[in-house]
């Protein structure tokens, strides 16, 4: 899983699965990261505030 | 009692109807944890698995709910990457089945591991030449981005929604859907595509195994196209089942018929596809291993040749039929009989690639090994559904999950 695994080798197929892997975490994490700190900052911003029933 | 949980102006069930449902579910929900704790506590002496059937039935239902959840990315794909906004309002729908899906996949395979302490040991200790450690990777961050579509619907929740934070964040997460949308079709079609690789590499069981492109065998490719065509219609089974139930409209014919348009013209080509690569096997890729194609239909009490006919006339074709002609399509009782026959089909297709190809002699000495699986097998296949029955019945009381059904009540 990691280049410190003792069974780890510099392959192609390490760099497929891994790379591809760690591309997908990356790109779902920084995602979830942007919602948070947007959301944080909305918030802080009084967005939002005093939303009720009427929304939907 | 639990009515300002309710999305406004829906109608529900009294509470104690409601509750009264969930519990004789939940008895069922109970088997199959009692047969769950089985497995894990005593061993895979539990099931009837032998040196024939490595796979026991859960992993053909594993295969399955995987296929039919494949709504999910496929509707997701067509909503935020393809930009068909129309379904928008059967999205959630879609979601939240490819939630149950994945997280019983997840769930069949923890238990088919049989010490799920060490799930992670694919993950650390992962070998890099295995499909099913490709499958292993997609299936776990696949259910990752599930989760993270099926959150702005639960935030969506009435009480919920109230709390800017948490209304701010369903807002910004749908800002940045199309993102982990196309992440997740990305994701789906690999371990859709290496699960039906698994068979096709094969080599040893004729009856499997497939020639292909580069690595990947055909069936890398027909497993992924048929997840992608057949998903959606169960999606509309599902819709069509709460209304029936609810006896209330609850999504518009126009986005009922155009996922069902979509989905008829990918079952046509997966058909074409399905027929030319079964022919092309029958003819050349099993005779030059020394069989004939009824080896594979014959000398058996179960599967004859009725099977293969089953999968590609009744599973395929009619419903490719019905579904891409606009007269049959428009009819209520043939839709139904489409997408019912669509999943049965992907489910058939799913069983023959599992357990038939373990069922047939490989050897000239072998017999046909006809498989009978054991009631914690069968319990433990039957525990996702009784789940899955909980969840979609908790998510459709308390969130939006319909969004037309205001309208639609309304103007009745």
């Amino acid at each position: 899983m990691f280049p410190f695994c003792f069974e780890w080798v510099w392959d192609a197929g390490h760099y497929l699965f891994f790379g591809g892997m760690w591309y997908t975490i990356s790109i779902l994490g920084l995602g979830m990261t942007f919602c948070l700190l947007k959301t944080i900052v909305d918030t802080l911003n009084g967005k939002g505030a005093g939303h009720g029933d009427d929304h939907h | 009692m639990d009515s300002a949980l309710i999305p406004k102006g829906a109608r529900r069930c009294p509470f104690p109807v409601f509750a009264t449902g969930i519990a004789v579910v939940s008895v069922v929900l109970l088997w199959g944890v009692f047969a769950m704790v089985l497995c894990w506590l005593k061993g895979l002496n539990q099931t009837n698995m032998n040196d024939y059937y490595g796979f026991a039935l859960w992993i053909w239902a594993d295969l399955a709910v995987i296929a039919i959840g494949g709504g999910a990315f496929f509707t997701g794909l067509l909503k935020y990457v393809f930009g068909i906004d129309e379904l928008k309002n059967i999205i959630n729908l879609a979601v939240v089945i490819g939630f149950i899906c994945y997280s019983s996949a997840l769930l069949i395979l923890a238990i088919d591991i049989g010490q799920p302490l060490r799930g992670w040991f694919i993950f650390w200790h992962a070998n890099v030449h295995s499909m099913l450690t490709e499958v292993a990777f997609c299936l776990s961050l696949y259910f990752s981005v599930l989760t993270i579509e099926f959150i702005p619907l639960i935030l969506e929740n009435r009480q919920l929604d109230k709390v800017p934070f948490f209304h701010n964040l369903s807002h910004n997460m749908h800002g940045v859907m199309a993102v982990f949308a196309a992440t997740g079709a990305f994701l789906s079609c690999f371990h859709q595509g290496s699960l039906g690789g698994v068979a096709g590499v094969l080599y040893g069981r004729p009856f499997a195994y497939r020639e292909g492109l580069l690595v990947w065998p055909w069936t890398f490719f027909l497993f992924t196209w048929s997840a992608a065509a057949y998903g959606p219609c169960f999606t509309l089974t599902v819709c069509k089942m709460f209304e029936g139930i609810t006896r209330k409209k609850l999504v518009k014919d126009n986005v009922i018929h155009l996922l069902a348009k979509i989905s008829g013209w990918m079952i046509t080509t997966y058909i074409i596809a399905k027929i030319i690569d079964t022919i092309y096997w029958a003819g050349v890729t099993a005779p030059e291993m020394g069989f004939s194609l009824m080896d594979f239909y014959s000398d058996n009490a179960f599967y004859g040749i009725w099977i293969l006919f089953a999968e590609i006339v009744l599973g395929g074709i009619v419903p490719a039929v019905f579904l891409t002609v606009k007269r049959f399509r428009e009819n209520k009782k043939l839709l139904l009989v489409a997408i019912i026959l669509g999943t049965l089909g992907v489910c058939l297709n799913r069983w023959v690639m599992v357990l038939q190809v373990m069922a047939v002699p490989v050897m000239s000495f072998d017999t046909w090994a006809l498989y009978i699986p054991s009631w914690q097998e069968v319990a433990t296949t039957i525990l996702p559904v009784a789940y899955g029955v909980i969840l979609i019945s908790l998510a459709y009381r308390y969130l939006p999950m319909f969004p037309q059904e205001q309208e639609l009540y309304d103007s009745k």
